[in-house]
């Protein structure tokens, strides 16, 4: 089992990937910047689970803030309003 | 006389089409196909399947509500509750299964409201089968673009200085919301309070029900 990549409070990016098939990561939050707000647990790969295999390796879980302007251009409302999103280690990158 | 008994019986009464008089579209028919499959393979007999939908088919916002009023009358509990959903739950005697919900707590700084823009995964085990709008694309698709504009459109003004929070949930988790206890229940019993503790409200579309309307 791998250890986890990310502690709350980092600021990560989404990748911008457009793969096939079965995929959890809302297209709309691809590339977008946000921010570890809690580390969930491990769980069995639903990218894989959706054709029949095992998903393991399991996969950490991370619950990441991102604030609705990052995501949506013209964003209408107060700039504190937020979007939590459950995402998968392997479509987060570190940024500095 | 009241009411005239010799119109013509050739005429049928209009009628509502059954399910069945509707053609059987791809899905239904494939998911019958998986249903007869699994029964017939031994996977699940069929008294298995419907003791599930029987179990599925039991489950009602009251239960959540019930465990939200805990978390109104005893500040350990709701710790409980923020902890782990589902042994909280267990205390109460209902059993969640086994997929981890969460709970998010409505605070005067924040108000929480729950999407799936994927699916439409629900925390059903606690507050029973989704609403049909929740499953709606249009739900799905501008909840997480224009809250609270959807949220004005289901009656809720959150104002300015409050931060709208949008989970969105893609993955393992299912998500309840506990909306914050209305001002003037003071003293009120766990069950009066269950009363003003609604599914829309644990979905975050609405607020709980103001003491005065129960």
């Amino acid at each position: 089992m791998s250890t986890k990549k990310f502690n709350p409070g980092d600021s990560v990016r989404v990748r911008e990937a457009y793969p096939p098939g079965h995929v959890r990561t809302p297209y709309f939050v691809r590339g977008c910047n946000g921010q570890i707000q809690q580390f969930v647990g491990s769980f069995a790969n639903p990218e894989e689970l959706a054709y029949g295999r095992d998903g393991k390796p399991e996969m950490q879980l991370y619950r990441v803030t991102f604030k609705q302007s990052d995501v949506w251009q013209g964003y209408q409302g107060p700039a504190a309003d937020t979007l939590v999103i459950d995402i998968y280690e392997h479509w987060l990158e570190p940024i500095s | 006389m009241s009411h005239d008994h010799d119109h013509d019986h050739h005429q049928p009464h209009p009628y509502q089409p059954d399910i069945e008089d509707k053609p059987f579209s791809e899905r239904m028919v494939m998911t019958q196909a998986i249903a007869e499959l699994i029964v017939e393979k031994g996977i699940v007999s069929a008294d298995e399947l419907r003791q599930q939908i029987e179990l599925m088919d039991s489950r009602e916002p009251g239960l959540g509500a019930k465990l939200v009023a805990r978390t109104w009358v005893d500040p350990d509990f709701k710790a409980r509750v923020l902890a782990d959903v589902n042994k909280a739950s267990a205390e109460l005697g209902i059993d969640t299964g086994d997929i981890p919900i969460m709970a998010i707590e409505n605070t005067e700084d924040v108000h929480n409201v729950v999407v799936c823009t994927l699916c439409s995964c629900y925390p059903r085990m606690l507050i029973g089968l989704p609403p049909d709008w929740y499953k709606s694309r249009a739900y799905r698709s501008r909840t997480v673009r224009e809250p609270r504009k959807v949220l004005e459109e289901f009656g809720t003004t959150i104002p300015d200085d409050v931060e709208v929070r949008v989970h969105d949930s893609t993955a393992d988790l299912r998500y309840i919301v506990l909306p914050a206890r209305p001002a003037g229940t003071e003293g009120w019993s766990e069950d009066k309070l269950a009363e003003l503790i609604t599914r829309d409200s644990m979905i975050g579309v609405s607020l709980a029900k103001s003491p005065n309307t129960i």
